[in-house]
């Protein structure tokens, strides 16, 4: 079985759950932006949570199925359609052989994951399906998806109940103004204190700037740094450190200026300074904002962050256990 | 050297062993991590080390963040003391200076450069003191680079001049990052010098490329079947200037499966170093070019 890629959309990449093991040598996690909405799409067609789907952002592809198959679009509102039908999301639904799916135009949210029953089958590089474009690594050849690809499909597992749907409570996104959580920290002692307290005041913008590697905001006053001689081997910026490792979800403010949140694909290492990290539970509602939507960074403690982890956790227990029953 | 802690959300521990780099913060921050590595404390997912600091990514459903920072704490003590000798590796990196295609990148980024009336490597020459550009590749090019980090994209090596550091060749970064770095660019920011395994935005002033592919996916090139990466922190490198016809014939021979790049195995003690860099960069050559 295999699906005929008739368009591309705007970027849309094979992921899965991603490639650990491999940070120190420049290569990232990868896989899916919001790793809540990719398990969801897989456990609503029978697959296991992290079997590779399609990472869809702002634009869906149309796709033409070589075989029937249960498919499954969560994440962001971008409604899809079989040979012109609209079908709803979070929900289960049947493609036949010869069938075109399709998408209309994106509600909310920015990223869009179609799960089809038997997952998508491109070779497992380094222990995992996930594209990552930069290093031409994974996913189907190293890239996004063209007109004119034809991706394998693996065999069914698991029946798919027909219409299974996720309960509305269930659907995990970042809401109308969204909040990002973030533990301050590795460099946060380089700001004023008044900076410090006016980062988390301010309302920020997601820049056109935002893809997989990391997302970056406008729009709030530029940091004041406490001053300090450069160490050797900085270079002679305030923002500038001796290179070191980003941990995803780690935001860097070059210049002082700007704040970048690194995400799936993030870049290892560099030499600018970071005030902090997006908590674990909150990286998936990076990956469903938009350009210009605005969005604000509240500070929490290490016991916040932990708690906010296991409630996405119990959320994702949830959807399995309605899923099963 | 003061070594500071900090968790990096609920996922991560950023070790900072040294503000500043040095290579004795560079070694701590390798035996600190073969530490980790070495007593397989549960949970770990990731183990990096950077120049002068490092950064471990754990599961904390499987190990509460304090107790992996008490592990790690309690391994700093031994890691001070560890030895600081390395059996690593000698390899000679081609670089073709001044090439025509870094040049085309730099001249199409020069309004985000400190200096938009020459070139990066005039630059360079100017404010580290070299009277001219030969001269200043003549540095570059004169003494052995050691890998301090790998990272920020695949593969890519953080290079620290093996020179005193009152000779170290320091330039900052482009004022704004460029959108595009031609693959294999040879390029340089703060003290360190890097090599771009892949083609992408970039910071670092540029100096030349190299025709030595340093990744490759599809792990076809001869050299880096085994694995798609070619260089791991603790290589020491010695760039080594071609012309056009030289970096030419290289690559026909890197496409050919013919391209051997010179490697030589290799003891290096920081001691040593530390006590007599001259005579210790002399006997590291003699490795790489003698019998």
């Amino acid at each position: 079985m295999a699906l005929e890629i008739l368009k591309p959309g705007l970027s849309t990449t094979v992921q899965d759950l991603g490639r650990p093991g491999y940070y120190h040598l420049g290569i990232p996690l990868s896989g899916g932006m919001d790793r809540y909405a990719l398990a969801a799409a897989n456990l609503l067609v029978g697959n296991d949570e992290g079997d590779a789907v399609l990472e869809a952002v702002f634009l869906g592809p149309e796709i033409r199925f070589g075989a029937d198959a249960t498919v499954a679009v969560t994440g962001a509102d971008l409604p899809p359609k079989v040979d012109g039908a609209e079908q709803p999301t979070w929900t289960a639904f049947t493609v036949k052989a010869g069938q075109v799916l399709s998408f209309g135009f994106l509600k909310s949210g920015a990223r869009a994951y179609v799960a089809v029953s038997g997952g998508i089958d491109v070779p497992v590089v380094l222990g995992s399906r996930s594209t990552y474009p930069l290093g031409a690594l994974g996913g189907h050849e190293g890239r996004a998806l063209k007109s004119g690809d034809n991706l394998p499909v693996g065999t069914v597992r698991r029946a798919a109940q027909p219409n299974a749907s996720v309960p509305e409570a269930l659907r995990r996104g970042p809401g109308a103004s969204p909040v990002l959580r973030v533990l301050p920290g590795l460099y946060w002692h380089r700001i004023t204190e008044e900076a410090g307290r006016r980062f988390f005041e301010d309302t920020w913008k997601v820049a056109p700037e935002a893809d997989r590697i990391g997302y970056r905001f406008r729009g709030g006053r530029p940091l004041d740094f406490v001053p300090r001689e450069q160490p050797f081997g900085a270079g002679s910026d305030p923002s500038n450190i001796v290179d070191s490792c980003y941990p995803y979800g780690s935001i860097q403010v070059p210049g002082g200026t700007e704040p970048i949140v690194l995400h799936r694909d993030a870049v290892s290492g560099g030499g600018y300074f970071m005030i902090g990290t997006v908590i674990s539970a909150d990286m998936d509602l990076i990956g469903q904002l938009q350009p210009h939507q605005s969005a604000r960074f509240e500070a929490v403690d290490m016991p916040a962050a932990l708690a906010a982890r296991k409630d996405r956790a119990r959320m994702l227990d949830e959807v399995k256990a309605a899923l099963a029953g | 050297m003061n070594t500071r802690y900090s968790f990096g959300g609920d996922e991560h521990i950023f070790v900072e062993v040294d503000e500043e780099m040095s290579l004795e913060a560079f070694f701590k921050s390798l035996s600190m991590t073969n530490a980790v590595r070495e007593s397989r404390i549960r949970g770990v997912t990731e183990i990096c080390p950077a120049n002068a600091s490092f950064q471990i990514k754990f599961d904390p459903d499987l190990i509460a963040p304090d107790d992996m920072l008490a592990e790690l704490k309690s391994l700093e003590n031994a890691a001070a003391k560890a030895d600081s000798t390395l059996e690593t590796r000698i390899i000679e990196i081609p670089v073709f200076y001044n090439d025509p295609w870094t040049h085309e990148t730099l001249m199409r980024f020069r309004e985000r450069h400190q200096d938009p009336s020459g070139t990066d490597l005039d630059y360079g020459a100017r404010i580290n003191g070299y009277a001219d550009v030969d001269s200043f590749v003549a540095a570059h090019a004169g003494s052995p680079w050691f890998v301090s980090m790998v990272g920020f994209v695949a593969g890519l090596p953080f290079m620290y001049q093996m020179v005193e550091r009152s000779r170290q060749i320091q330039v900052p970064k482009y004022l704004r990052p460029r959108t595009d770095t031609p693959k294999l660019t040879v390029g340089h920011g703060g003290c360190f010098g890097c090599i771009y395994s892949v083609r992408g935005a970039g910071g670092y002033q540029m100096f030349g490329i190299t025709p030595m592919p340093i990744y490759d996916p599809k792990q076809e090139i001869s050299y880096l079947r085994e694995f798609m990466i070619f260089f791991k922190p603790g290589d020491i490198v010695k760039f080594k200037p071609v012309n056009r016809d030289d970096y030419d014939a290289a690559v026909e021979a890197v496409d050919k499966g013919r391209f051997d790049p010179l490697i030589r195995k290799v003891r290096f003690s920081l001691d040593d170093f530390q006590a007599d860099p001259a005579a210790t960069n002399a006997k590291l050559l003699e490795v790489l070019h003698g019998a």
